[in-house]
């Protein structure tokens, strides 16, 4: 179980301060997929630092399966926003995803069957030797998903990882992230400002206001299991559901307005 | 996404102030080491007996002489060699023939160590200013002449053709299109070269005894003034700070003038 | 095939005709300081047989390599450690700044006090000459090392030894080989100064003894052996790089293309 209890963040750079983060509570059980949605700028990446351990909150906790988080906890894997920044461009794709099994000690046989299970689960079966930058942003996007599934998560933060692939890739790689949550039974926090993109994947989606930033609203989202891009997007209920977060959002800015 | 980073203008104060700490305490090294008889005192007089020679020095005027000696070589040999490598650097860049003809001989020419015409500059010249000149402008040259040849490779085909079209003649060209584009280049290979031009005439002046503060430095060695031999080579290194210094500076200026007068035109 | 026939053609053009030029513009030439190419040629073959190379050249190129190799290593060695550390780079930057701007020949009379005149006082000239910019530019590629690529290798638990040879080194490894390649040609220059003060041995010290003896021809051969070998290495070194930094050529072609 993730629990993030009431979590600040300020940043601090000489006398300016950014209050990124105001008063954020929520929990994600196990198994769970929780879509995080907000504007741009309202603190995303920094909630996902402070629950990945890789940034001290400046009050509140975060706390996994009842440890508190004070570093990079065992058993998270994060993909990052900027993609194309995370993958090492002086690796192959093959080591890109195998460096951090090798840190965690994996075995080499064991190694070598994650990385291409990992690699044929995200569609890029015969890439392995090629470098990331000889592949297209939507592969990279792959590449660092692989990478995050073969390191064998029990939790999953994905940080706006489809808002620079073009439409086709992204609707491909929402199914994609659903189809590999059900089949490993991770738990995932999926964070993004597209609001369709929360309903159509999330279980639950965690609405966030505008900075300074606090737990807009918790809608659970009832549509059914299996979610296809054509029907699930044309089901009422999914309509309803995405007019309620865009109201709340709304409402969020004109708040912040006032 | 851009993340602010590290390094903001309100810790740069702190910044100078830890460098400031840094230099002191390589005096404080200086001035103990061989006060604590951790090295021998012939060997590296202690700070206070550097300075002092330093300041025993800059009352002679054979120290200024020697000073604007080294000066004037670096400035006249620098300014032969960008005048020089400006001009090959943009016939040679512009016409493709003589580029490709070229590009195998300047590949071997400009690894050849420039201390290996001291021979040669001796023979020549022998301890006179010649000799400095020769090796400065010979490794200056080639710092530059690289630079302006990445600029002009680097002048937007489509803008020569734009020239061309509105029948330009090929000093418009070179004047309006090229020159425009390779100067950011010939900035940076002067602020090499700037520091290049140093190191040879000093080396030139220790080695071949030509006259400068090199000179003074291999009289001291010979004379076994060692305070006033490590004085000297301060007064080298200060030399070469200020040298870099400026040549940055002077870059960013120019380069910014540069891109605002650029932008004002384009926008 | 044609185009690398002309291509070939192209580059030794220039070559051939200077040297031909050369060669019979000096055929008759009576000046004494430059004696026909032919006689110079001559001199060569006379000059640099398997005996000086061993007694001469042999040496000089072995105190080079030792000193660079050396400098690279305590170079990239202390470069790593202060460009991990913020207070120490500010701490430390201004001195390294005034030890890279000394002209490196003048260290060679105070290293002769304390090292005197043997194969240790060169090639300790040649590290203190040739560190400094590898050092400096270290510093600099590590401070550059993209933030993403450091939280990445964090949240996967890419620490310690891994941390740096498989991130920071070869993150930082194209500044660092602009660093190298700059010493490389400092070294040269200080393999034949630090033997122009006081040597039984050296190339240097053997072309300045033909030019004292007024042996000019063997001192044009000389001259031109030591520009061969200033090309060889830097030639050696240009193969090195393009191999170790295939994925950077990689990479900014592709930023290029897009
Ligand atoms: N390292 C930092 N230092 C100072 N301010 C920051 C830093 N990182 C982010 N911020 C600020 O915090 C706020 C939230 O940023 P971020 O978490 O990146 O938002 P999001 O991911 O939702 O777009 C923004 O106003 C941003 O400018
Ligand atoms: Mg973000």
């Amino acid at each position: 179980m993730l629990e993030v209890k009431g979590l600040r963040k300020v940043y601090r750079s000489g006398s300016r301060e950014v209050e990124a983060l105001r008063d954020l509570t929520f929990t994600v059980d196990n198994g769970e997929l929780v879509c995080l949605v907000g504007p741009s700028g309202c603190g995303k990446t920094t909630l996902l630092r402070c629950i990945s351990g890789l940034l001290d909150p400046t009050a509140g906790d975060v706390r996994v399966n009842g440890q508190k988080v004070d570093g990079p906890p065992k058993g998270m894997a994060v993909v990052f926003q900027e993609y194309g920044r995370s993958l090492f461009p002086w690796m192959s794709v093959r080591d890109n995803v195998e460096l951090p099994l090798k840190q965690k000690g994996v075995g080499r046989a064991r190694r070598k069957q994650l990385v291409e299970q990992s690699l044929d689960a995200v569609g890029l079966t015969g890439t392995a030797s090629a470098y990331p930058w000889q592949l297209s942003g939507g592969m990279q996007q792959r590449v660092a998903i692989a990478r995050a599934v073969a390191y064998e998560p029990q939790t999953l933060l994905m940080d706006e990882p489809f808002a620079a692939v073009d439409a086709q890739t992204r609707a491909d790689l929402e199914d994609l992230v659903r189809q590999l949550w059900k089949r490993l039974g991770v738990t995932i926090l999926f964070v993004t400002h597209d609001i369709d993109e929360s309903v159509y994947l999330g279980q639950r989606v965690v609405m966030l206001s505008t900075s300074p930033t606090v737990v807009q609203e918790e809608l659970a989202i009832d549509l059914p299991e299996h979610r296809d891009q054509l029907t699930t997007r044309a089901d009422p209920r999914f309509i309803q559901l995405r007019t309620r977060v865009y109201e709340q959002i709304q409402a969020a800015k004109r708040n912040a307005m006032q | 996404m851009t993340s602010p980073r590290r390094g903001n203008p309100a810790r740069s104060g702190g910044t100078a102030l830890l460098g400031a700490v840094g230099l002191a305490g390589l005096l404080l090294v200086i001035e103990l080491a061989p006060r604590l008889g951790l090295v021998d005192e012939r060997y590296l007089p202690p700070a206070s007996r550097i300075a002092a020679a330093l300041a025993e020095e800059a009352g002679t005027p054979a120290f200024w002489t020697a000073l604007t000696d080294t000066l004037i070589a670096w400035s006249v040999g620098l300014a032969i060699a960008v005048g020089a490598a400006v001009l090959a650097g943009i016939v040679i860049g512009s016409i493709p023939v003589l580029r490709s003809l070229t590009a195998s001989t300047i590949e071997f020419l400009r690894p050849i160590p420039s201390v290996a015409l001291i021979p040669l500059a001796v023979l020549m010249y022998g301890t006179e200013l010649g000799s400095t000149l020769l090796l400065v402008c010979y490794a200056a040259f080639w710092q530059v002449l690289v630079q302006v040849l990445y600029g002009v490779a680097d002048v937007d085909p489509v803008a020569f053709e734009t020239a061309r079209s509105f029948r330009f003649s090929a000093w418009g060209r070179i004047r309006h299109v090229l020159w425009p584009t390779a100067l950011p280049y010939v900035f940076t290979g002067v602020r090499l070269a700037a520091s290049v031009a140093l190191v040879l005439a000093i080396t030139a002046e220790l080695v071949i005894g030509s006259p400068g503060l090199g000179k003074e430095i291999a009289v001291a060695q010979a004379s076994e003034a060692v305070p006033t031999m490590y004085a000297l080579i301060v007064v080298t290194g200060v030399l070469g700070v200020i040298i870099n210094l400026l040549a940055r500076t002077g870059e960013r200026r120019l380069l910014a003038w540069h891109q605002s007068v650029r932008g004002e035109v384009t926008v | 095939m044609m185009n690398v026939v002309k291509k070939i053609l192209l580059a030794i053009a220039l070559p051939l005709t200077l040297f031909a030029g050369w060669y019979f513009l000096s055929a008759d030439s009576e000046s004494f300081y430059s004696p026909p190419l032919e006689k110079i040629l001559v001199a060569f073959g006379d000059t640099w047989g398997l005996d000086r190379l061993r007694a001469d050249v042999a040496p000089s190129v072995l105190r080079l390599l030792a000193g660079f190799l050396l400098a690279a290593l305590i170079g990239v060695g202390a470069g790593v450690a202060i460009g991990m550390n913020l207070r120490l780079r500010a701490v430390t930057e201004p001195v390294l700044e005034f030890f890279r701007a000394i002209p490196p020949p003048v260290l060679v009379p105070v290293i002769m006090l304390f090292a005197g005149i043997g194969d240790a006082m060169k090639v300790i000239v040649i590290v203190f000459g040739c560190i400094w910019p590898i050092l400096l530019n270290t510093v600099e590629g590590v401070r550059a090392v993209d933030s993403v690529v450091l939280e990445t290798a964090r949240s996967y638990g890419v620490n310690g030894v891994a941390r740096i040879t498989k991130v920071i080194l070869p993150s930082a490894g194209p500044q660092i080989a602009a660093g190298l390649r700059q010493a490389l040609s400092i070294a040269i220059i200080l393999m034949v100064i630090s033997e122009l003060f006081a040597a039984s041995n050296g190339l240097g010290f053997t072309i300045v003894q033909f030019q004292r003896s007024f042996a000019i021809p063997e001192m044009w051969s000389g001259i031109i052996l030591l520009g061969l070998l200033g090309f060889v290495l830097s030639l050696l070194f240009r193969l090195a790089e393009r191999r170790a930094l295939r994925w950077y050529e990689g990479l900014r072609a592709a930023q290029r293309q897009s």
